[in-house]
């Protein structure tokens, strides 16, 4: 606990105690058998002083030191009497106190409870955390204080689950029927177990079917948060893969080009992020903060720059021959990956979340939706809506349709075709580095980053079908979704092979994916 | 695939249809003869009869070299006659290859016998992970036969099944080849479970003994060698006959205009089904042969760039001809093992750079570089 919260709590402790650590009270904490430490540890919580707060720190900091029977606190070659706070030599025939397991879990119990009355809410919130699942009736006292002087009304509610889930250890049986009722209303997997062991030795037939009522209650409350949860993970995986599908989506359905090198354009826009995280570091800290913000336009410009420069100088050449641009552009990659290595070496590098995408939104009980997939299902929703407004509003759009439609055609109206080529693949390399730069915000950052990930968004591409972007949209989204669904059931390997059998089995039926272009072709 | 973008190659063969083509010539069969002398006289001589101190002694490291080598190359004819052949760019060569392999790894865990680290019947994994029995596809692992006859039929099925549902859909050109990346990644990602059965990310190693004779000795390595050799050879002679054959004809045919093919009344789905099976099971006898001699398979032989690895030695050699991929495989490999140990940092740029030189500058290999500069049709 960090000191100025300590001193906070010990002079609003020290107000309102009735008596005092006595020498007595912390030889018994200090020396003997666990069991009778542990009581004496208790009774000293039931009306804990300044005294008593720092006392037990020191116990579970093992600062305390036995001589000749007395309980003292060591500090560096000095000992402090724990009682009169007085400053004494410390003797050389000093034993340390031996804390066991058991015992360092009560003391870490015993300053959580002391943490509930800390000043800051974040403190409070943390101890009502630790104490879940570790509550017994010696803390009913001080949970009832702790009550009575809270005033936010989330972590109110949440000490009143914590003081009914004490009160299910009691031996009233009309307590324990009260505490059974009250711990419906909680959505914890700590209290599912608390309610299961407390059913296992429940004699009182009244109270065991309130157990059993409750624990129903919890339990189908539980699993509404854990579908929340799966369809949660699910659309973030899909706006992952979204991200991923709609650059290869522009690539591959205005060029027919597979890109295998779209994964390290990734990468690249994720390495640009780490750089401007550095430039940020070294130049302006105070803005730290809002590196991001900046590296969303250096990405995307980066793995644009990259792309326009393969396109000229690699692609151009094998249009009409995608088998070999296949493997042209894998060999690009092979070359993106050593050079990442040559530059930044071979280690995953770090890239910090800014200070305002750490943390959460509590639904429910076991449902937080973190801040960074949330800020990262906007971020893909608002690249969608820009490239859908640049394809179906622009002028590059119009000519960028045209050529994915029927080239020859679009050529013979004066579209110059190569040109739309260029920009349209530096397009589709630039939201690469829009998703490397999302990337890098939750996953590591390597040079193998864009592997993980090529393989996933060919099966978008290859499910939602060339030339319009709801199918990728669609793709995305429902891939996200069904994955990490099965993974509840099935485990994450199983999901992904089930996923990609899915896949294939799909593609009997529809070859062309979701959404096909008409055409009466027979080569299509 | 759009209209505007047409997946086929021009056509190069000419109109008027050639006469049926011998096997082999005079001179190649003369080649193929020296080629059987070389590698299976030979290089035994070298290695095994001369002393170590002669310069004209091979040495054991070459002779391991050389043998996994060949392996890749058979990968190579393989990909050359599904690829090369049938324009069916195949990402997923190396899971067949590495189901040969285990096919062949887990006779070879089960001829430990009881020498392993625990001391049990049972592979060290197993021990490791408190197994009690084999699972049931060990169960035909302790006889080789059964083994040799897994080597075919396991790559063999799966690439039936896959290639049935995806040809009968007619899946082509860079769909099929993403299919079967998605394939042997799938199968990577299942083969590193250590549920699966299969040794989980260590795979197979430390191998004592094949057919109770000890694997580590010169004179096993070499008769492993000589395998090698003579079923690379064998398989050029079979890919030989097929090329040459009418039925390579209609295989040829595919690549170049399917539509006209189907137009004319063939249905290719037997066609390509057939040739796409075969070089699966070559894959897995391959995979079979290198895993002896290597000494280890483990999952990463699955992961998607192996598979295109051996694309890439088709590619360098020489697509559409039969000694090309065989001496792609033999290029490319062997600036790796040199590369690899002379400039680590270097081999990635070279391989990449492999990559984009030769489908930029050299779309028929090497062997089609040497044909233009002899100016005739050698």
């Amino acid at each position: 606990m960090p000191i100025r919260h300590l001193l906070a709590l010990l002079l609003l402790l020290a107000a309102g105690s009735a008596y005092s650590l006595t020498p007595q009270q912390a030889q018994a904490m200090a020396v003997g058998e666990g069991d009778a430490r542990i009581d004496a540890l208790h009774a000293a919580l039931a009306q804990p002083d300044a005294q008593t707060v720092a006392f037990i720190q020191a116990l579970s900091d093992d600062a305390v030191k036995i001589v000749g029977g007395k309980a003292l606190i060591a500090k560096d070659d000095k000992a402090v009497d724990p009682v009169s706070g007085q400053e004494i030599p410390l003797p050389d025939n000093a034993e340390d106190v031996i804390n066991n397991n058991r015992m360092r879990g009560e003391l870490d119990n015993a300053l959580a409870t002391l943490k509930l009355f800390a000043p800051d809410v974040a403190v409070r919130r943390d101890a009502i955390k630790t104490l879940q699942g570790n509550v017994d009736e010696n803390t009913l006292p001080l949970l009832d204080r702790a009550i009575a002087q809270e005033s936010v009304a989330a972590l109110k509610d949440q000490l009143g689950q914590l003081r009914a889930a004490a009160l299910l250890a009691s031996k009233d049986p009309a307590k324990r029927l009260q505490a059974a009722t009250l711990l419906a209303e909680s959505a914890q997997a700590s209290t599912q177990t608390l309610l299961l062991e407390r059913l296992k030795d429940e004699g009182d037939p009244a109270v065991r079917a309130a157990l059993q009522t409750s624990l129903a209650r919890v339990v189908a409350h539980l699993a509404w948060g854990d579908r929340l949860g799966a369809l949660f993970s699910g659309i973030s995986l899909g706006s992952i893969l979204l991200l991923v599908a709609l650059g290869l989506a522009i690539t591959y359905g205005l060029m027919g080009v597979i890109n295998m090198a779209h994964g390290e354009l990734m990468m690249v826009g994720a390495y640009a992020t780490y750089a401007v995280q550095g430039v940020f570091q070294r130049h302006f800290p105070g803005a730290f903060d809002w590196y991001l913000l900046a590296s969303v336009p250096v990405s995307f410009l980066t793995a644009a720059l990259v792309g326009a420069v393969l396109e000229r100088s690699v692609i151009r050449f094998l249009y009409g021959r995608p088998l070999e641009t296949l493997l042209a552009t894998w060999g690009i990659s092979l070359a993106l990956m050593q050079s990442v290595r040559s530059i930044f070496g071979a280690q995953n590098v770090g890239v910090e979340n800014p200070s305002w995408m750490s943390g959460g939104v509590q639904l429910m009980g076991n449902l937080s939706l973190p801040y960074n997939r949330l800020v990262i299902v906007g971020f893909a929703l608002g690249v969608l809506l820009a490239v859908g407004f640049l394809i179906g509003r622009t002028r590059l759009g119009l000519f960028v349709r045209g050529v994915t439609q029927n080239r020859p055609i679009a050529s013979c109206m004066g579209v110059n075709t190569a040109r739309i080529d260029a920009y349209a693949f530096a397009l589709g390399s630039g939201i690469a580095g829009l998703a490397g730069c999302a990337l890098s915000q939750i996953g590591n950052v390597g040079p193998d980053l864009g592997q993980g990930y090529i393989v996933d968004s060919f099966m978008v591409v290859v499910l939602g079908g060339v030339g319009q972007l709801a199918g990728t949209v669609l793709a995305a989204l429902g891939l996200g979704i069904l994955n990490k669904v099965l993974e509840g059931w099935t485990g994450a390997v199983l999901a992904k092979i089930a996923v990609l059998v899915f896949i294939i089995i799909f593609i009997q039926k529809r070859p062309q994916g979701l959404f096909a272009m008409k055409g009466r072709s027979a080569e299509s | 695939m759009s209209q505007a973008n047409p997946t086929r190659t021009p056509a190069r063969t000419p109109i008027a249809l050639p006469g049926r083509e011998p096997l082999l010539t005079a001179r190649g069969w003369a080649a193929w003869c020296l080629a059987l002398v070389v590698g299976c006289v030979l290089v035994p001589v070298l290695n095994l009869a001369l002393p170590a101190d002669s310069a004209l002694h091979l040495s054991d490291f070459a002779v391991g070299l050389v043998g996994k080598i060949m392996c890749y190359a058979i990968c190579a004819l393989a990909m050359d006659l599904i690829w090369g052949y049938t324009g069916i760019l195949s990402l997923g060569h190396g899971l067949f290859f590495a189901l040969g392999g285990y096919a062949m790894g887990m006779y070879l865990m089960r001829q430990i016998g009881t020498d392993g680290n625990y001391g049990s019947t049972l592979p060290d994994f197993m021990v490791f992970l408190d197994w009690k029995t084999l699972p049931w596809h060990w169960a035909l692992s302790s006889s080789f036969v059964a083994t040799l006859v897994l080597v075919l039929l396991a790559p063999g099925l799966v690439a039936l099944v896959f290639g049935f549902f995806a040809f009968r859909s007619r899946i082509k050109g860079v769909y099929f080849s993403i299919i079967t990346q998605a394939m042997t990644f799938a199968a990577m990602l299942l083969f590193f479970r250590n549920e699966t059965g299969f040794g989980g990310n260590n795979g197979f190693t430390d191998f004592k003994r094949i057919l109770n004779v000890p694997i580590a000795t010169p004179t096993m390595r070499m008769t492993l060698f000589v395998m090698t050799a003579a079923t690379l050879l064998l398989f050029f002679l079979l890919a030989r006959a097929i090329v040459a054959s009418k039925f390579g004809r209609v295989l040829q045919a595919l690549r170049d205009a399917e539509s006209r093919v189907m137009f004319s009344g063939y249905a290719p789905l037997g066609y390509k089904l057939f040739i796409w099976t075969l070089s699966a099971m070559m894959c897995g006898v391959a995979g079979a042969l290198y895993v002896p001699q290597v000494g280890i398979i483990n999952p990463s032989e699955m992961s998607p760039a192996n598979s295109i690895e051996i694309a890439i030695w088709a590619a360098v050699g020489g697509r559409a001809t039969l000694i090309g991929p065989i001496l792609g495989a033999f290029i490319v490999n062997g600036a790796k093992s040199w590369l690899t140990v002379a400039y680590p940092d270097f081999w990635l740029y070279f391989l990449g750079a492999l990559f984009i030189g030769v489908t930029l500058f050299l779309p028929d290999g090497v062997v089609g570089l040497i044909k233009r500069r002899l100016g005739g049709q050698a």
